[in-house]
C-alpha cells in the first residue's frame, strides 16, 4: 500500500520510550499468565477512548520498522475507524501496510478474526472496549478482581443457564464468554461467538488492548480457549442458510447487506480481503 | 452498494477540510487570535486547564479554538498533548495558606481574620442579559474602587476552627507516602484519598456538580457548609536535587474550596466536623464546590458510614468521572457494530422462529392489537 | 537527573547503539521467546557492556529496566550493576522480594525461587521476573516442557540448573496463577520458561 507521509516530532509509533516499555513489560506478565487482566498506566492517545485506544498502544508498543500492518474493523480495511487508524501508523512508524492477511506480521483489529488462518509468528492485536467478562454480573472492580483470584466463575455458568432455561439456548452471539488454559475467565472482545474457536491453539500470538479500562491481556500461541457450555448444550457457532453472493463462500462470516428500499438483502463476507482474494483467484484476470 | 464502503480515507481527508472550514466560518469576519480567547473567554479556558491537567492558558486558548468551543473536545485535545511531554520534575507541595488572594469567602462566619473578599463573582449580578456588550468597541470597563491585588495572605477558616478541636485535622497520610500519579498508572480500589482527589480534579464538571447536588438531595446527605472558598495565585517552586533547597519557578491561579460537615461521631471520634476538599486551577469554584461535596461523600467508609448513595460510591465515581474517557465511549457507538449486530439479528429472528413455532392464539399479529 | 559528562566514570561502557530501533528488535524476540517458552531464541543487539553482562542480558535489561524496576543481582556493587544503574536509572536492591528483575550473573549460589515475588493471587502480574546466566541452552535433551506456548513438548537442556532447582520450580506451579518467570541467557541466546510452562525432568 502507498505510504502515507510519515509526521515529524513525535517518537517512532508516536509513544515515548518510556511508555513502550512499561507497555511492553505488561505484555511479557500478560503472555506469562494467560487470560489475566494486567493493569497498565494507559495513556492519552490521539484517539478518542472507545476507538481503539487500548489496541494502539499495544501495535504501538510490539511495531518495529521492518513490520507489515494489517487493521481491520468488522473484518474490514476499508471502514473509516480501520483507515484512520492504518494512516496514524503509517505517518507515525513509515511501516508497510497491507490488506493482505497472509502478508501482515501485525494485525490490528475490532470485533473480528480474519477467516484466513493465522501463522506463528503473527501477532494479532486486539481492540477490547470492556475487558471483564463478569462486569454485567458484577460492576465492582474490587470483586471481579476476587472472583478471578478464587475462579469464582458460577455465576457466569449461572447466567449460561438462565438462558437455557428462558430460550432453550444460550443466547450469547457476541463477547461471548471463554476459559483461557483452563484457568481465566476471558472476554474475546466483542467477536461473534463464530470466531470463538479460531482462538483455541491459534499459532500466532494474540494480544488485547483495553486503553480506557487500562487492561492488557494476552492468549499466547497453541493456547486452549474453551469457549463455555454444558453438556446437554455443547457450544456452537452461528451458520447461514447462504453462502457469500461475491465470492461463493459457505464458511465465512456473512454481512447482511439491504440493497433496496424494499429491504432486499445480500450476503456477503464480512472479511473483505478474505472475499477479494477468493475473487481473484475464481477470476485471475479480473484482479 | 456494497462498493461504497470504500473509499473510507478519501472520505476522512474531505471531513477533514470541511471541519477546517466549518471552524474558521463565514470568512469576512476576523479570526479569533489566542489572546482574545485566552483574555476574554477566561473561564473556559481555565476548566480546560484543570480537566485537561496541563496549566497553559495558552495551549488551553489553542486546544478550545482548534475544538470550535466545544470544552471537552478541548480538554481531550490538551490531554493528548500533554501525553507527550517528558517529565522533569515534580514541585512542592503548594500552601494556599499563602495565597495572593483575589476572592475570599466563608459562609459559617459573619466576618474572618483577613475579611470577606468577594472578588469578581457572577454571584450578585442580576442575569440580565447586557446590551451593551453586544456592542463592539464598548471601550475599557471603570476600574473597581478598591484593588484586591494588593491584600495580604490571610489565614485558611479552618485553620482557625481546627484549634477548639471541632473540626477532624487533616494530616498526610503515615510516612507521607507519594501519591500515585493516575496519569501513568491506573486506578486501584480501594482508592486512597490522594488518588480520590487527584481524579475529582481531573473530573468532568458536570458529572461531579450533578453528584453534588445528589448528595444535598438526601442521596448520601454530608450536611456541608463553604467553610471557606478562596482563589487568588500561589507560588509553585521546586526542589532541584542537586541544590537542596527550593526555587520558584512560577505562580498559577487556583481556586480552593473547603467544605465543613457535620459528623455524628463514631465508637472512636467524637461527634466534630469533618472536610470535603475541592482544589482547582484557575477560577472554576462552582467545580471546586462540588468536588469538595464528593470528596466528602467519598469519605463515608473511612469515617464509617452506611454507603447507601452513588456519590458515597467509590468506583461509580471514580471510574465515570473522567469526560475524555467518558465522551470516548458514548461515541464510540458511531463507529461500526455490523458484525456483532448481525449475530443479534441471528439470535432474534430464531427466536422469533422459536416462538412462531410455539404460535399460541395471544401471539399472533390480529389478537396482539390493542385498542389505542 | 542529567548526568553530564564529567560525571561518567571513565570504564562506563555505552548502551544501544539505537536505543528506540534496538529495543524493539530486542523486545520481540523476548516476547517470541515467552510465548514459545523453550524455544531458544537469539538476540542480534550487542550493546558494549561490561563482560560480566551476556551480549543478550545487556540487551534484554536496557530493554526492559528503568526506574520503574527495582532490580537484584547477587553483587550490588560491581561494574555491572553501575552500568545498568546508569543506563537504565533502576534502583538497585538488596533485597530478592522487592525485585521486579532480577539479574542472576552464574547459576552458582542462586537464591531459591521462593526468595522472589510470586505475585498475590489478585495481581498475580507483580511478580519477579529471572534473568539467569547459564553455560549453554540446547534444546536436543534435557528436561521436557508442555503448556502455553507449546504445541506439544520440546526439551530444553540447561547446564548448571541443579536437580533440586527444577523440583522447585515443578512445585511451585501450583500456585499458579502466582509464580515466577524466568528468562535464560547464554551469550546471544535466551530460552524463556514462563510460570506457566510444566516441566517433567
Amino acid at each position: 500500500m502507498a505510504a502515507t507521509e510519515t509526521v515529524e516530532g513525535y517518537n517512532f509509533a508516536y509513544l515515548d520510550e518510556h511508555t513502550k516499555r512499561m507497555i511492553r513489560r505488561a505484555i511479557l506478565k500478560a503472555i506469562a499468565i494467560p487470560g489475566y487482566q494486567v493493569p497498565f498506566g494507559s495513556r492519552e492517545m490521539p484517539l478518542p477512548y472507545g476507538w481503539g485506544t487500548g489496541g494502539i498502544q499495544v501495535t504501538a508498543a510490539v511495531i518495529g520498522p521492518d513490520d507489515v500492518l494489517k487493521v481491520i474493523d468488522q473484518g474490514s480495511d476499508d471502514t473509516t475507524n480501520a483507515v484512520n487508524i492504518r494512516r496514524f501508523f503509517a505517518r507515525t512508524t513509515g511501516v508497510k501496510t497491507t490488506e493482505r492477511t497472509l502478508e501482515a506480521t501485525i494485525i490490528q483489529t475490532r470485533h473480528r478474526i480474519p477467516e484466513t488462518p493465522l501463522r506463528d509468528g503473527q501477532i494479532l492485536v486486539y481492540q477490547v472496549p470492556i475487558p471483564e467478562m463478569l462486569r454485567w454480573l458484577e460492576p465492582r472492580e474490587a470483586e471481579t478482581r476476587k472472583m478471578h483470584a478464587l475462579s469464582e466463575y458460577g455465576a457466569m455458568h449461572v447466567k449460561l443457564y438462565e438462558d437455557i432455561a428462558r430460550h432453550g439456548y444460550i443466547a450469547a452471539t457476541y463477547d461471548y464468554p471463554v476459559i483461557v488454559n483452563e484457568r481465566y475467565l476471558m472476554r474475546p472482545s466483542p467477536i461473534p461467538k463464530f470466531d470463538n474457536p479460531k482462538m483455541h491453539m491459534n499459532p500466532a500470538l494474540q494480544l488485547f488492548g483495553a486503553g480506557r479500562e487500562k487492561r492488557i491481556y494476552a492468549v499466547p500461541p497453541y493456547t486452549a480457549v474453551r469457549s463455555l457450555d454444558f453438556e446437554d448444550h455443547p457450544f456452537e457457532t452461528q451458520h447461514w442458510d447462504h453462502a457469500c453472493e461475491l465470492c461463493g463462500a459457505a464458511d465465512s462470516f456473512l454481512d447482511e447487506v439491504i440493497m433496496d428500499d424494499r429491504g432486499t438483502r445480500m450476503f456477503v463476507c464480512s472479511d473483505s480481503e478474505y472475499c477479494l482474494s477468493r475473487r481473484e483467484k475464481q477470476q485471475p484476470a479480473v484482479a | 452498494m456494497y462498493i461504497a464502503v470504500k473509499g473510507g480515507e478519501q472520505a476522512i481527508l474531505n471531513s477533514w477540510r470541511l471541519l477546517a472550514e466549518k471552524r474558521r466560518g463565514d470568512a469576512r469576519h476576523a479570526e479569533l487570535s489566542l489572546a482574545q480567547i485566552r483574555e476574554q473567554l477566561g473561564l473556559a479556558v481555565d476548566r480546560v486547564m484543570v480537566e485537561g491537567s496541563l496549566y497553559d492558558p495558552e495551549l488551553a486558548a489553542l486546544a478550545i479554538k482548534q475544538a470550535q468551543g466545544d470544552l471537552i473536545e478541548a480538554v481531550f485535545l490538551l490531554r493528548a498533548y500533554r501525553t507527550t511531554l517528558p517529565r522533569l520534575g515534580v514541585s512542592l507541595p503548594i500552601d494556599t495558606g499563602t495565597m495572593r488572594l483575589e476572592r475570599r469567602i466563608s459562609a459559617i462566619y459573619k466576618d474572618v481574620p483577613g475579611g470577606q473578599v468577594l472578588g469578581a463573582t457572577y454571584d450578585y449580578t442580576q442575569r440580565l442579559l447586557d446590551f451593551q456588550l453586544a456592542v463592539a468597541n464598548a471601550g475599557p470597563p471603570t476600574a473597581a474602587q478598591e484593588s484586591v491585588q494588593s491584600m495580604p495572605p490571610a489565614p485558611r477558616v479552618t485553620d482557625i476552627m481546627g484549634g477548639e478541636g471541632l473540626l477532624a485535622p487533616e494530616t498526610p497520610t503515615p510516612g507521607d507516602p507519594v501519591p500515585r500519579d493516575l496519569t501513568r498508572e491506573p486506578m486501584e480500589f480501594p482508592a486512597d484519598r490522594a488518588l480520590r482527589l487527584q481524579n475529582l480534579a481531573r473530573g468532568d464538571e458536570g458529572f461531579l456538580l450533578a453528584l453534588g447536588y445528589s448528595s444535598q438531595r438526601g442521596y448520601g446527605n454530608t450536611h456541608p457548609f463553604a467553610g471557606e472558598i478562596r482563589q487568588g495565585m500561589v507560588i509553585v517552586e521546586v526542589e532541584p536535587e542537586e541544590l537542596g533547597f527550593p526555587v520558584e519557578i512560577g505562580e498559577i491561579e487556583i481556586t480552593e474550596c473547603q467544605m465543613v460537615n457535620q459528623f455524628a461521631g463514631s465508637a472512636s471520634m467524637l461527634p466534630q466536623f469533618t472536610r470535603g476538599y475541592g482544589l482547582t486551577f484557575g477560577a472554576c469554584e462552582r467545580k471546586a464546590m462540588a468536588m469538595a461535596l464528593v470528596d466528602r461523600s467519598l469519605r463515608a467508609e473511612e469515617l464509617g458510614e452506611t454507603v447507601t448513595a452513588p456519590a458515597q460510591m467509590q468506583e461509580f465515581v471514580l471510574y465515570h468521572s473522567d469526560n475524555v474517557e467518558a465522551s470516548g465511549f458514548v461515541q464510540h457507538l458511531k463507529l461500526p457494530h455490523y458484525v456483532d449486530f448481525q449475530s443479534e439479528l441471528e439470535l432474534v429472528r430464531k427466536l422469533r422462529a422459536r416462538h412462531a413455532a410455539h404460535a399460541t392464539v395471544s401471539l399472533s399479529p390480529s389478537a396482539g392489537a390493542e385498542a389505542a | 537527573m542529567m548526568n553530564t559528562i564529567s560525571d561518567v566514570p571513565p570504564a562506563l561502557a555505552p548502551g544501544f547503539d539505537q536505543p528506540v530501533f534496538d529495543s524493539i528488535k530486542v523486545f520481540r524476540v523476548v516476547a517470541d521467546a515467552m510465548a514459545h517458552p523453550g524455544e531458544i531464541k537469539r538476540i542480534d543487539a550487542r550493546p558494549p557492556a561490561p563482560a560480566q553482562l551476556m551480549p543478550a542480558a545487556a540487551a534484554l535489561c536496557l530493554t526492559l529496566l528503568d526506574f520503574e524496576t527495582v532490580l537484584w543481582t547477587q553483587n550490588p556493587h560491581s561494574a555491572v550493576s553501575e552500568y545498568l544503574r546508569f543506563h537504565c536509572g533502576c534502583p538497585v536492591t538488596q533485597t530478592p522480594s522487592q525485585a521486579a528483575f532480577a539479574w542472576i550473573d552464574s547459576t552458582m549460589n542462586m537464591p531459591p525461587l521462593s526468595a522472589f515475588i510470586a505475585g498475590d493471587p489478585e495481581y498475580p502480574d507483580r511478580s519477579t521476573t529471572l534473568l539467569i546466566q547459564v553455560k549453554s541452552l540446547s534444546n536436543a535433551s534435557g528436561v521436557r516442557l508442555f503448556g502455553p506456548g507449546i504445541r506439544e513438548s520440546i526439551y530444553l537442556d540447561v547446564a548448571g540448573i541443579p536437580a533440586a532447582y527444577w523440583r522447585e520450580l515443578q512445585a511451585s506451579r501450583a500456585a499458579f496463577p502466582c509464580g515466577i518467570d524466568i528468562v535464560f541467557i547464554w551469550g546471544e541466546r535466551i530460552a524463556a520458561l514462563p510460570r506457566t510452562t510444566q516441566v517433567v525432568m
